[in-house]
């Protein structure tokens, strides 16, 4: 039996799919649920109730809503562009599960463990872009086309800094793959050693960057209600409309799961002593998405002007600097060496 | 300086730090809304809901046909035919609201000398239909007897005020 996975093509093929299922089926589980909790977060600072009617506590709501999407009409606007309006949402869908398969939730549990895995997940999410601006453009209609360029111009922008944030990771580490820099954060003083206290400033300008890359509030301008109605997601209905609603969701679980790797060990034990472990990823990208929500319910919107300003004007200055000082750090080893911890190279 | 001060505090996020201590202080608070379906919020004796004919104890009608309520409804939602009754008395063969065009000030409460019209505490009679809002005498004398008890003790209790 393994000797037919592992030694012919057919089977590492249904390995390769099977391996795929465990990863999306609890994901996407995982996220009906954090899109509840995302909603109850959202309510209760609010002092509303938030949904408590579909099963225990309203635990099953997400799932009502997506009976509901499913059996909904699709409605197509006059002059769409059938198929590129049909893509857009699977894009933006795929784009943002494909990353996951670089992405380790513990030591060596890794569907596909290249050398280059903090590019190729920071490849996959400039594509996401793509699927808004499909969306955006085949619905042949004003709003959601407004919405879908300024989601361009934001993801666009944002992603400079997180580049230029993720290379600092990259210097001290020596490696671009996460289970190497998880690896160069473990040592025996617990989560003192990992990078979020050396890289401290980059963990809060990485977070900022996620909420504007994943269009969240308060950078949620392509979907600004007030002004786009919904932004590009206005035409669609039904199954399309959830695609979108899913990816965009994948792709903040997916910066919780980079800010748990890059800045907080993955799956590291917080305490020296305790056993490292699966449980320690999934309560570090709980603790991000809890704070991704609470800046949701807080936080009014960014004017379009102060959104680019940031980018621009703050963000980009401030990580280029840390790139240099990381870089010196790292040369000279200031700081007892704490920028210079190489796993690969050196 | 105190340049300095707003730079500092907008660099150190300081806006966000005291907002979320707030969202996460606000998280734990008792909610605000109640859970409505189930649990209603509480009502003035004077709420002006549903409209209802009532009787009296012996269940005769009040309504004597004096027409001030039709007189006096500024919308022109209700519509009186009257003539005497077999007994001699003086009583309506029609009453009709109609509750899309009323809007609920009060004055047929108020206009009626023998506190037969009246505003109850329901405010739950949406319908499907336009049809099912057009009020006869039937449909306004059995809310009169769903609501009596309630609406007799609202308007004991707002009695003193009067």
């Amino acid at each position: 039996m393994a000797d037919f996975f592992f030694n012919t093509t057919l089977g590492a093929i249904l390995l390769i799919i099977g391996q795929i299922f465990l990863i999306v089926i609890p994901l996407l589980l995982a996220l009906a649920f954090l899109m509840y909790a995302d909603r109850k977060i959202w309510a209760s600072v609010q002092l509303r109730r938030g949904p408590n009617v579909v099963g225990i506590y309203g635990l099953l709501q997400s799932f009502a809503d997506f009976g509901k999407y499913i059996v909904k009409e699709i409605v197509v606007p006059a002059g769409a562009d059938r198929p590129v309006f049909f893509m857009a949402p699977m894009v933006s869908l795929v784009m943002a599960l494909v990353a996951w398969a670089v992405i380790p939730f513990n030591d060596g549990w890794v569907l596909s463990d290249i050398n280059v895995a903090i590019l190729f997940v920071f490849a996959v999410s400039s594509l996401e872009v793509y699927g808004v601006i499909m969306g955006g453009w085949a619905s042949n209609s004003k709003y959601p086309f407004l919405g879908s360029l300024r989601s361009a111009a934001q993801m666009i922008s944002y992603e400079v800094s997180i580049g230029l944030i993720i290379i600092g990771v990259i210097i001290s580490t020596g490696s671009m793959n996460f289970s190497g820099i998880v690896a160069a954060q473990d040592s025996n003083y617990g989560l003192l050693s990992w990078y979020w206290l050396p890289h401290f400033p980059m963990l809060i300008l990485f977070f900022i960057s996620a909420l504007a890359e994943t269009n969240r509030p308060p950078f949620d301008l392509p979907e600004a209600e007030s002004e786009l109605v919904a932004g590009y997601q206005v035409e669609y209905s039904s199954t399309p409309f959830l695609l979108f609603m899913i990816g965009e969701l994948v792709a903040v679980v997916l910066m919780c799961a980079l800010i748990s790797l890059m800045f907080f060990g993955g799956w590291l034990s917080p305490i020296p002593g305790l056993p490292d472990g699966i449980f320690w990823m999934v309560a570090k990208m709980g603790l991000v998405f809890f704070f991704f929500s609470l800046i949701k319910a807080i936080t009014p919107r960014y004017r379009y002007d102060q959104l680019m300003r940031l980018g621009w004007k703050v963000f980009l200055p401030f990580s280029l600097f840390w790139v240099v000082f990381v870089a010196f750090a790292a040369k000279f080893e200031w700081f007892w060496g704490i920028y210079a911890r190489y796993t690969v190279g050196g | 300086m105190t340049d300095y001060t707003r730079h500092a505090k907008y660099f150190l996020l300081q806006d966000f730090y005291q907002g979320m201590k707030l969202g996460i202080k606000y998280m734990f608070k008792p909610k605000a809304t109640i859970n409505y379906p189930h649990e209603k919020g509480p009502l003035s004796p004077r709420f002006r809901g549903e409209h209802a004919l009532r009787r009296y104890a012996n269940g005769e009608e009040r309504c004597i046909a004096c027409k001030l309520c039709e007189a006096v409804c500024p919308a022109q939602a209700i519509t009186i035919d009257a003539e005497p009754r077999d007994d001699g008395s003086r009583r309506t063969t029609r009453y009709d609201i109609d509750m899309t065009k009323c809007i609920y000030c009060g004055f047929c409460q108020e206009a009626c000398p023998v506190d037969a019209i009246v505003e109850g505490p329901n405010f739950e009679f949406s319908t499907e239909t336009r049809e099912e809002l057009y009020y006869d005498k039937t449909k306004l004398l059995e809310n009169g007897d769903r609501w009596e008890a309630e609406i007799a003790r609202n308007l004991e209790m707002d009695a003193p005020y009067r």
